[in-house]
Order: structure tokens, then sequence, then C-alpha cells
């Protein structure tokens, strides 16, 4: 997978610059999938990523305030977030793209979708925050310090290790405050959550696949039953041997799991 | 000069080894460790103490708040502040201060403040601060948005005070449709404001900005010298020039009449594990966005253990040497406070009397010696310096009230 070829770039939705990392089979044909990462921001390359785009046209716009992007001072809300994320689709004219959303950035996916129903293909939650779970509560990023958080995201603490470093460059943690500090300005009460957003979930009848991680620490894992029940087409997959972060800890069994639903063209 | 007395109010009988096996003495150290036997034992103990520095001259009483810790056991600075608005008769009541972030609604803070103001007959100093991290997160306000938050609810409390209402106010963070607070206080135009802090450059230039005395909590003689520098500079870019009325020090300073006796009650001032507000995890005290983005990076490597703690970590022993602990008879602690005096030239200054597990009878002889012998010594050397206080200077209460101004730029066009 070394070899997929990632372009990156600057686009400016609503006003705001976004960084884009794209890659993918050239064909005109291939389908757009647009990942939306966690709230730890996302590394430049990642397996789980080279694996999609094996097949697909993949998208991996840096969201407002996170990793690259620019930091919107006047963002309230991680549904800002999504109208921009709309907006970058519109700018790029892609229309039915199939949504990936990794925790948080499955929050921002399930508002995408929730704002525009007839617009996507198909959406994929992985550990999705956004819905208060019926039982437990979201792992409070404010109280847990930043490593203690990343690695909270994994069963095996030696994926960790490979995918950030045993010990993470100080470049990364300056990185895990400044989106941390975004993620508050827009999510800190209620906490990584919008409490309006399981009765807006009724329109999407795209068809949806809610994946776990069998060990999620971060997301109980009763939030995944209340997506599935939210959405009218949505089923359940738990991987095995993954804490939160999936796409990290088991990139191919979740790359898997995303072909095998939408389908190779 | 004027002189105050301060105490943190400890909540002393809480068992320090549940918190050194929790490993944390604030914020999420369990409250089933706190004894409301024994607090309110404690809070009449300070109380007491209150009383007997009225009676023994003191200038003013200055309080605070903190929330989820043994350190501090006043939640709400306000309740002590109407309860000593009644029963003290010549004591200023300072406020250092109101967490104005942690108001959710800052026209009843106002309110208060007037409230307490009328019954205390004009003795209100209503102090202003930003609250600690962990205050944020035992309350649960936003700490990325923890100075916007300050800046507006003091445009809304002031206005509040100040202006005939009703009016509306729409702000960022505040939105009010009917302000118009029948309560109002009895200062005009409103009770002195002074803000407390340690070294956040940003707050000391808003403090300069609105010429606003800055505390300066207990800071070295150096670094004290260099906020006032920057607090000067400040003044002189808005017109007017700083002075000891704009200068304020709060100390750690235990009297006895022996010395020994007073270096061993001293050593209470470390009494949280040698933290000045116990021991926390650094995200807890500097979530994210609170800390000034220049700090970053000197503070994700703190916070991870890779570095050392950017503000210092010294011991009892060098806090002594460095006289940011003083302790002794009245005749040695009076001879280290005038070389602060000297060398800083504050118009306010408060004793930070007694802390941790420091008995009642101690503590109610350390204030007796601060009222009677060492503030009178001081006021004669505070005299012999010009150390002027807001009061003695009749400064203004706000920039904005002032008749003197002379901006750098106008002047320089002059």
């Amino acid at each position: 997978m070394a070899g997929v070829d990632w372009t990156d770039s600057t686009v400016e939705a609503g006003g705001i610059k976004l960084h884009l990392k794209r890659a993918g089979p050239t064909a005109k044909k291939a389908r757009t999938i647009v990942v939306l990462h966690h709230e730890t921001g996302t590394l430049d390359r990642l397996p789980f990523y080279d694996a999609l785009a094996a097949h697909y046209d993949v998208l991996v716009p840096h969201h407002p305030g996170y990793s690259r992007s620019e930091r919107p001072t006047w963002m309230r809300s991680v549904r800002d977030i999504a109208v921009i994320h709309r907006g970058l689709l519109s700018e790029l004219k892609i229309k039915d793209a199939a949504l990936v959303g990794l925790g948080f950035g499955g929050w921002i996916a399930a508002e995408m979708a929730s704002m525009a129903p007839a617009d996507l293909s198909h959406l994929v939650l992985v550990g999705a925050m956004g819905i208060k779970p019926p039982q437990g509560d979201i792992l409070d990023l404010a109280i847990t310090g930043y490593v203690d958080y990343a690695r909270a995201g994994f069963h095996d603490q030696k994926v960790f290790d490979r995918v950030y470093g045993a010990e993470p460059s100080i470049d990364q943690l300056e990185m895990w405050d400044i989106c941390r500090e975004m993620s508050f300005r827009i999510a800190w009460k209620p906490y990584m959550y919008n409490q309006t957003l399981p009765h807006l979930l009724g329109a999407v009848h795209a068809p949806a696949l809610v994946i776990w991680g069998d060990d999620d620490r971060v997301v109980p894992q009763s939030a995944a039953t209340r997506y599935v029940e939210a959405l009218p087409k949505a089923k359940l997959e738990v991987v095995k041997a993954s804490g939160h972060c999936v796409d990290m800890e088991q990139p191919d069994a979740l790359a898997r799991l995303i072909v095998d639903f939408i389908g190779r063209e | 000069m004027h002189l105050m007395y301060f105490t943190e109010q400890p909540m002393s009988a809480y068992p320090e080894q549940a918190g050194r096996d929790f490993g944390a003495t604030a914020l999420m150290l369990s409250n089933k460790h706190f004894d409301p036997v024994e607090g309110s034992r404690l809070y009449n103990n300070y109380i007491e103490q209150y009383m007997l520095a009225e009676e023994v001259g003191v200038d003013g009483i200055m309080l605070n708040e903190h929330h989820n810790a043994p350190f501090c056991m006043q939640a709400k600075a306000n309740i002590f502040a109407a309860l000593l608005a009644g029963m003290t008769k010549k004591v200023k009541i300072v406020m250092l201060g109101n967490p104005l972030p942690l108001a959710e609604n800052p026209i009843r803070l106002a309110e208060e403040l007037a409230m307490i103001d009328m019954i205390s007959k004009g003795r209100l100093v209503s102090g202003f601060v930003r609250g600690g991290g962990q205050e944020q997160l035992a309350t649960g306000v936003n700490p990325a948005f923890n100075r916007e938050r300050f800046e507006e609810a003091h445009d809304l409390v002031t206005r509040a005070w100040t202006q005939t209402g009703p009016f509306r106010f729409e702000g960022n963070h505040y939105q009010h449709r009917v302000v118009n607070p029948w309560a109002v206080p009895l200062q005009k135009p409103y009770p002195r404001v002074w803000i407390p802090g340690v070294i956040s450059k940003e707050t000391i230039i808003w403090a300069a900005q609105q010429r606003y005395p800055y505390i300066a909590l207990n800071t070295s003689i150096e670094q004290t010298k260099k906020i006032w520098e920057l607090y000067d500079s400040v003044a002189a870019d808005v017109g007017y020039v700083g002075g000891p009325e704009n200068r304020g020090y709060l100390i750690q300073v235990h009297v006895s009449d022996n010395e020994e006796k007073a270096i061993e009650n001293a050593r209470q001032f470390r009494w949280m594990q040698g933290e000045f507000t116990g021991l926390a995890h650094p995200v807890w005290s500097t979530p994210s966005g609170y800390g000034s983005p220049s700090a970053r990076r000197a503070f994700v490597e703190f916070a991870s253990g890779r570095a050392s703690n950017p503000r210092g970590e010294t011991s009892f022993e060098q806090q002594m040497a460095d006289l940011r602990i003083i302790a002794g008879t009245p005749k040695t602690v009076v001879a280290k406070l005038k070389r602060i005096l000297e060398e800083t030239r504050p118009g306010i200054l408060a004793l930070w009397g007694n802390d941790g597990r420091v008995s009642q009878a101690d503590s109610l002889t350390c204030i007796k010696l601060i009222g009677q012998e060492v503030f009178p010594a001081i006021r004669e050397i505070a005299k012999s310096l010009d150390l002027k206080s807001p009061f003695e200077a009749n400064a203004p209460v706000h920039l904005k009230y002032s008749t003197d101004l002379k901006p750098r730029k106008a002047a320089a066009a002059e």
C-alpha cells in the first residue's frame, strides 16, 4: 500500500481554508468516500486510508480547527463543521459520496447525513460519538492526559506504540492540545453529543453500517445500539480485539467490512 | 498603605494520606473525604479569625473561593462577604475575587455584590478573577472561552452597576434581554475592582488598561518587579503613571511570639504536598484553551512529564530565602517586609497568615501580632516610602473616570 499517491491541497469552503488529502483510482467511475477523522486530529498517512484508496476515490479533509486546517473562531457546534464539510463537497462538485466517520468524525458524518439525507450513498459510523450513550459515558478529554487519552483508544498498547511511538513527539502532543481546544470550543456541553441528533436521523434512508471495537473504552457500545435504532437502514458489526480507534488498530478488518458493505466498482 | 489579612480557609481535617494514595488532592479527590462536622468547626474558626482581625485594626479582609479541594473551603466568596458585611464595622471586604467566567448569570453576581456593598455601608472591594483551570472543570464552564467570558461578564457587571436600567445586553457568551437589577452598589461610580493574579501577562495588561490595581500573588521579588515593569508600560501607553496605588502584593507570612514556632507553623504553607493548590494533573490546572497559546509547547512537555514545571518548583527553605514565605516574631517579619516594600513599592499588602493545620490558638496569636505590632510598623515604613493605597491616593475606580490621562502617542506629538 506504500505506493498510494496522496495529494495535498487547500480548498476553501464557506470562507474557511480546509486541508484536504486525496488519493485513489483515477477512473472517473470510482466511488468517492469521505473519511472524517477523530477529535485527536489525524496523522498524514494511515494504512486504513491506503486500504480504502486501493478501491475508491478517498477524501480525508482535516476538520476546521484540527490538524492542518485553520481554526474558525466563530464555530460553536459540531453541526457547524458538518455544514462546512457539506460546503466542501459542494465546492468539489461531489454528489452521493459515502461518508465514513471515525469516532468524533462519526458524529460529523451523522450530522452531514441528517442535513442532506438524499445526498449520500452509504453511511459508515465507527465508534461514533454524537449520541448520548444509554449506558455509560463518553470518556472525558478534559480530565485525561494527552497520552492517556490517546492510549485509551487502543485495545493493544503495542499497536499504539507502532502508530504514535511509545513516547509521542512534542509536536504530536502540541497538536493534540490544539485539537482538544477546538473540541472544547464546539462540543463542551453537552459533552460530545447532540441531544437532537437521534431524532434527526430518521430520514436517512441510505444504507448504514455501524461498527464498534469490542473493547471501546472511549464511547460505550450502548451508543451503537442507539444509532442502529435511530437509522432506518442500519446494521451493526463488532470488530474483535479492537479499541475505539478501529481504523488504527484493525485497519484491514475495517477496510474489508467497508468494502464488503459499499461494494467494489 | 492598605493592609489586609488573608487565609485560604484550609479544610485541614481532610485525610492527607487518602489524597496521596489517590495521587491528587484537587478536583477529582472524592468528597467522601470531606467531613461536614469538621467543616462546621473550621468555618466558625475562620469567622473568629476575621472578627479578631477587625478588632486588632487590619484595614481589610481578603476573601477568595475555590472548588473541589481541601486547600480552600470557600466555595462561594460572597457568602463570607455577606457575613462580614453584617458582622464587622470597619474593615474593607476585599473579594480577590469572584471568578467571573464561572457565572452563568453575571447580573445575579452584580446584585449579590451590590447587596454586600449596601449592607456593609460601602466597604466592598470587588475583585475579579478568571478562576483556575480546575474551577472551570468543577463548575462545567468551558475553559476555551475563559478570557472572553471574563471580559464580557466584567462589561455586563459594571454596566449593571452604572447604567440606568432597563437595558438589553447581547454578547457572545451572555445574552440578557432585561437588565434592570434593583440592587445597585452604594459606592459610586462602583466599588473598587482589584485584579489578583500570578504572572499571566494577558491579565496584567488587561488590569493596567482598566487602571485596576493588580495584586501579585506570592510572586518572587524579581517576578514582581517584572510585573510592575509591564503594568507601568501599559499604563504609560494609555496615559497614566503607574504607582503604588496600582500595586498590591499577597505574601505568606506567619507571625509568632517565638522564631522556632513561627518557622514550624510556616511549614504549613506547603501543606498541600508543596503545591499551591494541591496535587493535580496538569491538564486539570490548565485545560486546553485556558492558557496562553504562547505557552502551549512548554505546557504539553510539562503535562506529559517530559519537563519540569515552567513555573518552577522550590523548597520551603528556598521560598524562605527568596522572601516568598516569611516567618518569625514581629521584629524579624517587619525587617523582611520592609525589604519587599522598598524593592516593589506596593500600596496594598495582604498577609496570608495561617495555612494548613496551624492551630486556632496559634492562628489567633498570629493575627493579633499582625494587627498590633506588624501592621503599625509597616504603616510607618509605608509613610516614609510614600506608598499610598488607592483610597489614600483617591485613584479613579476605572480608567474611564481618570482626569489626568496623557496617552503616550499624544504626548509624543506635543
